[in-house]
């Protein structure tokens, strides 16, 4: 049992975001949401938190539909990595991720025996322990989303949700984050650009077009050319290296007319 | 805090010591049987010690108001009379003051009451209606703002003698002239109410330093804790309002000084901000009696005199900072 959609749509400002998607990560696994912009990854992070409620489908946990359960409950299985947060305040690196804790704190928000502790943990996880008390808007954008994501581990989480990542991060930060999040061991949802680092960190992928999942799979069953070419209109070449891993070529171009 | 108030007490147009403010309190207290003249004791007593505890009850109220503002709606100038309360206040007032609705039942702080409850409804009123992001408060807010500082002019401006327009302009400006013990105990029950729920929300709050998204997926109900926040700041805000008039930036400067002194982190942050608001309402309010002596200064000039080359001043360190 574990964080499920089923059948979700959603409607969003008019506009049909996300539709009939049905979503049953394996407990521990590390799933891939795939597709172009547009193609309803973020949207359907957002139904998959409870930050939305689909109009149609549900989204359980643990089999009880999210928005049945209390929300501080809800917070304690799933940690949500979002894309844009930014704050003015000058918060501490440690301080932010104690905000992780705040679900597991009493109404008068007395600190429990494990806060610290987990915040530790999520600190050295990370591998911010010796930043711990750097300001935020001193960090650089790496910096900044293993934080969040140190926030998150500190939540405890079964479930772990995070949209695009790597945005923003060199190509060492983008290896290291995602080996990160694929040792923990939690079951994880990351939408994803980069479908050569999909497919190396992933178990599963699903691949989104138009609020549709189009295919779902291991990445080396679904990531083919022809899949590429239909979804997102590029031209690509896709094979093994050396050591047997799947890479993705892009070539310019539109895609042949026959694909 | 305790001296800074009683330190106020002494300054004035009639001569106190410290040693006075003591033997009356000790007196009053029934701690003691010193003999103090009856003039003294009645000039602590019923001046201006009232007057200084409601000037620090009036600080920490606005200081913690301000400092909710600011976290719930991100925005670092937002300050209690964002939402209209302020200026609903004035509208209340002036009706009162100059139209003489509603007689002498409610009141000069009914009216300033009466009129900031009501424009803050109007204000959320339109936010909700308008979608109801931070957004949305901040401009339903300045429009409210707006439109009830319109209607105070027009009403001072249309019905209003030249001594009544002093009269209501110097209650806009803020003012503790004349308050009295009831004004204390309002003021005081108010301002220890909320800090506590301030404190009890001081979770909640830290939640939202990353945005409603990040308080969502922490287990915060955005919607209603936003609004139970808001409400409580504008029940706060309008009572001391009624008592004290539009005493401005408090609410908007002292939670950074705040903030810089003890960081971001809400269950040190409203206590610290409460403290502050106090010392600093009750040194301005002294230094506002007696400066133009024997004319008083409105109290909310004096907040903003020196408000906002301190507010300049932590606009500079923390660009210095980054």
């Amino acid at each position: 049992m574990t964080l499920e959609a089923r059948g979700v749509r959603w409607h969003r400002g008019g506009a049909l975001v996300v539709d009939g998607v049905t979503l049953t990560p394996a407990p521990g696994s590390t799933v891939g949401l795939l597709g172009p912009n547009g193609s309803g990854k973020s949207s359907l992070l957002r139904l998959l938190s409870g930050t939305a409620r689909p109009d149609a489908g549900v989204v359980t946990l643990d089999g009880a539909a999210l928005g049945s359960l209390p929300r501080r409950e809800v917070a304690r299985a799933v940690a949500v990595v979002s894309q844009h947060a930014d704050t003015d305040t000058d918060i501490r690196v440690r301080d932010v991720v104690r905000l992780g804790r705040i679900p597991h704190r009493g109404f008068l928000g007395s600190a429990g025996a494990g806060d610290e502790g987990a915040v530790a943990a999520a600190l050295a996880h990370t591998g911010l322990t010796d930043k711990a008390d750097r300001l935020w808007h001193t960090l650089s954008g790496g910096e900044r989303q293993r934080v969040q994501i140190a926030r998150a581990l500190a939540q405890e989480p079964r479930e772990l949700l995070l949209d695009e990542p790597t945005n923003h991060l060199d190509i060492r930060h983008q290896l290291e984050l995602l080996a990160l999040v694929a040792r923990l061991p939690v079951t994880s949802v990351i939408a994803l650009h980069d479908l050569n680092l999909a497919a190396l960190f992933c178990d599963e992928v699903v691949v989104l077009e138009r609020g549709r999942a189009v295919a779902g799979g291991p990445p080396r069953e679904v990531l083919t050319a022809e899949l590429i070419a239909r979804v997102y209109g590029v031209r690509a070449l896709v094979g093994t290296d050396e050591r047997g891993r799947l890479s993705v070529l892009f070539e310019p171009g539109a895609p042949d007319a026959t694909s | 805090m305790v001296l800074s108030v009683a330190a106020a007490i002494t300054l004035g147009p009639a001569d106190v010591s410290l040693v006075n403010v003591r033997d009356v309190l000790l007196n009053h207290l029934g701690l003691a049987e010193v003999p103090v003249r009856a003039a003294k004791d009645a000039i602590v007593w019923e001046e201006r010690l009232p007057r200084a505890l409601t000037a620090a009850a009036v600080g920490a109220g606005l200081g913690i108001c301000g400092a909710v503002l600011q976290s719930l709606l991100h925005n670092p100038l937002a300050d209690p009379f964002l939402l209209g309360i302020s200026s609903g206040a004035s509208t209340g007032a002036v009706l009162v003051g100059v139209l003489g609705l509603g007689g002498t039942a409610i009141g000069l702080s009914g009216g300033a009451f009466l009129g900031a409850v009501l424009a803050f409804g109007l204000v959320v009123l339109l936010a909700q209606l308008s979608g109801g992001g931070t957004d949305r408060v901040i401009l339903a807010g300045v429009a409210g703002t707006q439109l009830f500082s319109a209607l105070t002019s027009f009403v001072v401006f249309a019905f209003a003698d030249s001594d009544e327009t002093r009269g209501v302009m110097f209650w806009l400006l803020g003012s503790l002239e004349g308050v009295r013990w009831d004004d204390v105990a309002l003021c005081g029950a108010v301002v220890v109410l909320g800090l506590a729920l301030c404190l009890g929300s001081a979770h909640t709050l830290d939640a939202f330093s990353f945005g409603d998204d990040v308080a969502a997926s922490l287990g915060v109900h955005v919607t209603r804790a936003r609004m139970l926040l808001l409400v409580l700041t504008a029940v706060l805000t309008a009572a001391l309002v009624s008592v004290a008039g539009a005493v401005g930036f408090v609410g908007l400067v002292l939670p950074h000084a705040a903030r810089f002194l003890v960081g971001p982190r809400h269950a040190r942050l409203m206590p610290a901000t409460a403290l502050i608001g106090a010392v600093f309402m009750v040194w301005v309010d002294a230094v506002s009696r007696v400066a133009f002596q024997p004319t008083p200064l409105p109290v909310g000039v004096g907040t903003a005199l020196v408000g906002v080359p301190a507010f300049v001043l932590i606009l500079l360190r923390r660009r210095r900072a980054r």
